[in-house]
């Protein structure tokens, strides 16, 4: 009886090592999900933020002009800020501070760029709308932050943007500011 | 009879003697004490890191480092706190504890908890060597962008952001390995008898933290490996010059680091419980609500981590939502304060130094949580965010949370381990010694964040003088105050009045059948529990 029982001890206790190590692997899995979690995050923020607006992302290229109405009747103040990031030595600033404009109607503003080092220099002009809940509906028809620029040693660029603000943009929001940051390229 | 069993088992211990014992054990016990004496190694290690902060803050100006390598030492020494220090110690406690409290022999998978602790020295080794290599002229020294590796700094930084993204990730593999170890364990290993709802609360405490942690160290193990791409390989996860987002670092980041808080504490939410009835001399009150509440505070932890960040910027919905599912965490919380509160109630109970560590934890603990609440309110957190209130906020849950909960568990089970009992008058000293000298240290930073200090600066104006020398001082006297405690486990593993089996009059459960020391092999034959 003791030998037996003995040898019964012994194939459970082999029995219980497979166990373990099949919970284990099962539990690789669930570390695997949640890496793949992980990367999966990257491009589901994306879609969230041009959805919500969340940091003010804006879309990165050109908006179609539909025949949006006028909104005659409210006012939206579109400020526009800029800065250089280090590493890029140029002058950006907006050639005017803010302008109010008609919901639906199209404007153009100037921003302007200048090389003051001695090199070819090339940037890319990143966007973000304050408050969030505007982004979305500050559509841009066309931008020189869609795409990299060059500047030649010295040169000064003048850089349209042409937008519009949406006329579904919520009632409360009365004032927006767009910031250029610009990030220098290789 | 347990001395013989003792005998009885040591001649049939085969192991090899020496070095080669330690690296190559599979038995929990032993692998248990090198997780706890490599914490304490780096509880000393990270704490001589923090002295040189304060004395750095002791007066206005600079005066012994320059800002860089101020900042390298707040960045290090957070991240050996936590993840050399406190995860290890608690990691320690499960290989200890947990195969004694459900009466198995030993962990259920045995190597790979023994390479789980040895990948631990060298990824402590990586975070620090830019410090020597610095000195050498390689490189400009370690991890300047504090712990949180928020690019674009971290981006920017030097060789010292690469050595930590590694360790990082060594870290985070011992971790994980830990973790799934835990969980097989307390599946598959139980004592006949023991259901789920029978297993001692420590069990319960780490299970959810077992999941916790494969759950979310992965996502942490994904953003440092996005850093690391983006410093060296040319992508642009979080690199704003090319489409990426640094926000998005902070989502990824607190998506673990939120869970993380709660790893830290949930360990000790569970032996806590254990040494209050022992002391108490009654059971515990509320198994089952605590059990609950532990459960509902691991999963709400995974859902409340932009509150880190309320100040980056959100839609006012996404604040919101946060400050609310925030605050709905102190609702479980407070049920475990009850609990524990009504465990003591009527209670005959006795002030050992684990009872005085316990009951100082659950005041100081409480402070900790109340002033998260504060932290927790979107309109506050504007004016509190990144200042000192926030460091003095996190060391009350973490210093006193975790820290002072650990040290009741050494206390605890100090005499089950070595067989001896420690000095109990040293232990008390240690206690007082740590509470009061913790509270001077960090009451003076509440106010100094109320007053607008912010953290990791190595200047500060000079009407912040005053309350920062008192906290300097203490923050001395509290180090210091630590070696007591390593004398003391030192002297009481070497020798001492024995201990019985019980170790304490009112101890219960199954680590307390057994002699103490416990033999090398425990519960050949699994006890059934009733």
């Amino acid at each position: 009886m003791e030998v037996d029982a003995d040898k019964n001890d012994l194939s459970s206790t082999e029995q219980r090592s497979a166990a373990n190590k099949k919970l284990g692997y099962k539990m690789v899995w669930i570390v695997a999900g949640s890496l793949l979690f992980a990367f999966a995050l990257v491009p589901l923020y994306d879609v969230l933020c041009t959805i919500t607006g969340l940091n003010g992302k804006t879309k990165s290229t050109a908006s179609e002009l539909s025949n949006t109405k006028v909104d005659e009747t409210r006012w939206v103040t579109v400020q526009f800020t800029s800065s250089t990031m280090p590493g890029l030595g140029w002058n950006f600033y907006p050639k005017q501070s803010s302008i109010k404009v008609r919901p639906g109607k199209v404007e153009t503003v100037l921003f302007e760029a200048k090389n003051i080092t001695s090199e070819v220099v090339a940037g890319r002009a990143v966007p973000s709308v304050t408050p969030g809940a505007a982004a979305a509906h500050l559509k841009k028809l066309e931008c020189f932050c869609f795409e990299r620029q060059a500047l030649n040693p010295g040169e000064t660029k003048v850089m349209p943007l042409r937008f519009f603000v949406s006329p579904e943009i919520p009632a409360d929001v009365k004032e927006m500011t767009l910031s250029y940051a610009f990030f220098s390229v290789d | 009879m347990s001395t013989t069993t003792v005998a009885h088992h040591d001649e049939h211990t085969d192991h090899p003697t020496g070095i080669m014992r330690w690296l190559t054990t599979t038995n929990h016990k032993d692998i248990g004490t090198m997780y706890l004496t490599f914490s304490l190694i780096m509880f000393l290690v990270g704490g001589s890191m923090i002295l040189g902060i304060r004395a750095e803050l002791f007066q206005p100006g600079l005066q012994l480092m320059n800002p860089d390598f101020f900042n390298q030492l707040i960045g290090v020494h957070a991240l050996i706190m936590i993840f050399a220090a406190l995860m290890p110690a608690a990691t320690g406690f499960a290989n200890w504890m947990i195969p004694l409290q459900i009466g198995a022999p030993d962990m259920a998978l045995p190597r790979l908890n023994n390479w789980g602790f040895w990948l631990l020295p060298p990824s402590a080794i990586l975070l620090t060597l830019p410090f020597t290599l610095a000195l050498f002229g390689i490189g400009d020294g370690a991890l300047a962008t504090g712990w949180t590796f928020y690019p674009p700094l971290s981006i920017q930084g030097g060789i010292g952001v690469d050595f930590a993204i590694f360790a990082v990730h060594l870290l985070g593999i011992s971790s994980v390995l830990g973790s799934i170890n835990i969980i097989v364990t307390l599946f598959n290993m139980r004592a006949p008898g023991m259901t789920l709802m029978k297993m001692p609360m420590f069990a319960w405490g780490w299970l959810i933290t077992a999941f916790l942690l494969i759950a979310t160290i992965p996502v942490l193990a994904g953003a440092v490996t996005m850093l690391l791409t983006d410093r060296h390989f040319g992508t642009h996860f979080f690199d704003a010059a090319g489409g990426g987002d640094p926000i998005m670092f902070q989502h990824l980041f607190w998506f673990f680091g939120h869970p993380e808080v709660y790893i830290l504490l949930l360990p000790v939410w569970g032996f806590i419980p254990q040494i209050l009835q022992t002391f108490s001399r009654k059971p515990m009150y509320g198994y089952k609500a605590q059990v609950y509440s532990l459960i509902a505070i691991g999963a709400m932890s995974i859902i409340v981590w932009a509150h880190h960040f309320f100040t980056a910027g959100m839609p006012v919905p996404a604040l919101l939502y946060f400050m609310y599912s925030t605050m709905a965490i102190s609702l479980p919380l407070a049920v475990l304060f009850f609990c524990w509160i009504k465990t003591m109630w009527r209670g005959s109970m006795s002030f050992e130094t684990p009872m005085l560590f316990t009951v100082g934890w659950i005041i100081l603990f409480g402070i900790g949580g109340l002033t998260g609440l504060v932290l927790a309110d979107v309109a506050a957190d504007a004016q509190y965010h990144n200042s000192y209130f926030v460091v003095a906020h996190f060391h009350y849950t973490l210093f006193a949370g975790g820290i002072m909960g650990i040290m009741a568990g050494v206390y605890y089970w100090l005499p089950k381990m070595t067989g001896h009992m420690y000095n109990e008058k040293l232990g008390q000293l240690h206690f007082w010694l740590t509470a009061i000298s913790f509270n001077l240290t960090f009451i003076p930073q509440f106010f100094l964040g109320l007053a607008g200090m912010p953290r990791r600066i190595p200047d500060y104006a000079l009407q912040f003088a005053e309350f920062n020398m008192i906290s300097s001082i203490s923050a001395f006297v509290l180090g210091l105050s630590q070696l007591i405690f390593v004398y003391n486990i030192i002297s009481t593993a070497r020798g001492g009045k024995k201990a019985t089996d019980q170790v304490w009059e009112g101890a219960e459960g199954l680590e307390w059948t057994l002699s103490s020391p416990p033999p090398y092999h425990s519960f050949s034959e699994q006890p059934t529990v009733k």
